[in-house]
């Protein structure tokens, strides 16, 4: 400002000084940035080569005989069955587990509560299965008997009732476990930084603990809990392990939870095929990844496009 | 509607910490009653103590008897949610909830007291709150937009609306205007001066020409050092504290003869 007083100065080109630091971590950020990308495409490039031949072959051809849409159809049902029943029961578990841990529990206890989720997350995947075969699997056959006594109304619990219990109904209470300290987590951290000013001003107002949290602390959480469970929804989706040990699965399509005939997932499907496709098998195999990954991609634009439709509302701005 | 406060030898605790010890006071009902001091004394302290906000703070308690017309806000039957719903605050930075319309902002209390009311009578409340807050002309376009896209001065202005929709029996403002520019600043005392007449109300302050301009009556918090509690020094009507004090340290304070 006081530059432009000066008599008649010399026309000084603004010169933008440029710090060593500043290029090095703004190209370093540029570089992860497009890293990502270029992983992300060539992952894509692969798929989509790799699946071509399956996606131009005949019908005849592809390993069923019915042709590529119906022999992946019914592992897109199973992959998305599972998933999403795996979603429904873990996601209203978690955010009780992290409001119980931010503001029920009394500290010492929530700090060791804490913990003992964050090291589900660090079983191995084989050993969820085991423990699914082993355990909740027979734990679950009378529940399995009991549902096609008496609900076998609804489609998803028409039976007959599994005898080994190695039903979708399993996989997906055993994905549930497993992506239940994800969503628990990243719920438990966005519920702890719900800020002190808005959940001072329900208590203010005459909120109980329980009308404060349903008026600043959840509203606040919602896109980080949302966020949470497509984190865990793609780990659902994409779980190969635990489901290829526990499934019984390789059946037709059928929202039939319950009984011993189960589609297949797309990714326990690939794992326990792989080793013995040769050819268009194995083209195929990658055709139902690329499908995988279609299908996870839009979990995600679709969650994003959630988090985003009340940006206004977000507290954000 | 508005009720007097008695306050009788209040000790206020952080823990083991006693940050304000001893308070004595009577809050008349219907006036405006101003609380300075400096940093740190405990009059944020205090005021919190009197809806039970302190107790939020964990570790936070307080000893001695708070009643308000007959009723002892620390009484082992008081429920603190009870005391919150009739001692309303507005605090320090304008807390609208962002998820939040303006309209639901200013019938969040209400939706906590009384699960069901008509349209009708929720429309004419929120007009009232506004129009209380003298911020109706400003918002009725928008009232389904969040409360955060607001200037500062309307939030805290919609804060307001949403503590007196409520009807509460006193009105308690933690320097409500400390984080607003001096036009927002003389809305905000305009109103108090307006409020004065059905509520009664407590305000914290650091600024003294506000005192003297809005309260019926003053109290200085003062402190002998760090570490030692905030006591209450002295109080009395605005006149007299700005013009004439009991206490040396009051006028010292006030004319910024301080130390």
């Amino acid at each position: 400002m006081t530059a432009t007083k000066a008599p008649t100065p010399p026309p000084v080109q603004q010169r933008v000084v440029r710090r060593a630091g500043d290029r090095i971590f703004a190209g370093s950020a540029k570089g992860s940035g497009i890293f990502i990308l270029l992983v992300l495409a060539g992952v894509a490039a692969f798929l989509i080569s790799e699946a071509i031949p399956a996606l131009t072959a005949p019908a005849e051809d592809i390993p069923g005989g019915e042709g590529l849409g119906s022999y992946i159809a019914p592992l897109v049902l199973g992959t998305l069955l599972g998933a999403v029943l795996a979603l429904l029961v873990a996601t209203p578990l978690a955010v009780g587990i992290a409001l119980f841990v931010t503001y029920y529990a009394p500290r010492r206890i929530a700090a060791g509560l804490g913990y003992v989720i964050d090291l589900l997350a660090a079983i191995p995947s084989v050993v969820y299965g085991f423990w699914g075969l082993a355990v909740l699997a027979p734990a679950l056959v009378p529940f399995h008997v009991w549902a096609a006594d008496n609900l076998s109304w609804l489609p998803i619990f028409a039976g007959p009732a599994s005898t080994s219990g190695r039903t979708m109904l399993t996989v997906g209470l055993v994905l549930a476990v497993m992506i239940l300290p994800i969503i628990s987590a990243i719920a438990r951290e966005v519920f702890g930084q719900a800020p002190a000013l808005h959940r001072e001003a329900a208590l203010a107002l005459g909120a109980t603990r329980w009308e404060m949290i349903k008026m600043a602390v959840l509203p606040y959480g919602k896109s980080g809990v949302i966020a949470g469970a497509m984190l865990g929804l793609g780990r659902a989706l994409g779980e190969t392990m635990a489901v290829a040990i526990v499934l019984s699965g390789g059946a037709g399509a059928t929202l039939n939870l319950i009984s011993s005939s189960n589609p297949s997932t797309i990714a326990s499907n690939i794992a326990l095929r792989f080793p013995e496709a040769t050819g268009l098998g194995i083209n195929t195999l990658v055709a139902s990844g690329l499908v995988l990954f279609v299908i996870t991609l839009a979990v995600n634009m679709l969650a994003r496009w959630i988090v985003n439709r009340r940006a206004d509302f977000s507290g954000a701005n | 509607m508005a009720k007097r406060i008695e306050v009788s030898d209040l000790n206020i605790y952080y823990g083991n910490f006693l940050a304000v010890e001893g308070v004595n006071v009577s809050i008349e009902p219907r006036s405006i009653t101003a609380l300075i001091g400096p940093s740190g004394c405990g009059k944020s302290t205090f005021l919190r103590s009197l809806n039970r906000m302190h107790e939020v703070i964990p570790g936070a308690r307080v000893e001695g008897k708070v009643v308000m017309d007959g009723v002892d806000l620390y009484g082992a039957d008081t429920d603190p949610v009870d005391v919150r719903r009739q001692i309303g605050m507005v605090f320090q930075r304008p807390n609208p909830f962002p998820t939040m319309s303006i309209y639901d902002n200013v019938i969040a209390g209400n939706r906590l007291n009384n699960k069901k009311m008509k349209k009708a009578e929720t429309d004419e409340l929120v007009e009232r709150a506004l129009r209380g807050a003298n911020l109706w002309n400003e918002v009725k376009d928008r009232l389904d937009r969040p409360g955060s896209g607001l200037s500062g001065g309307q939030q805290q202005r919609l804060c307001i609306a949403r503590a007196i929709a409520v009807e509460p029996d006193v009105l308690l403002m933690d320097e409500p205007c400390s984080a607003l520019d001096p036009i927002s600043t003389l809305a905000i005392e305009d109103l108090m001066a307006e409020l004065k007449d059905r509520f009664t109300i407590v305000i914290v302050t650091h600024n003294m020409q506000q005192a003297a301009r809005v309260s019926t009556s003053t109290g200085f918090f003062n402190l002998n050092g760090v570490g030692q509690p905030g006591r209450l020094i002295e109080f009395n009507p605005t006149e007299k504290i700005f013009s004439n004090p009991d206490q040396k340290a009051t006028e010292d304070y006030i004319s910024g003869r301080f130390g």
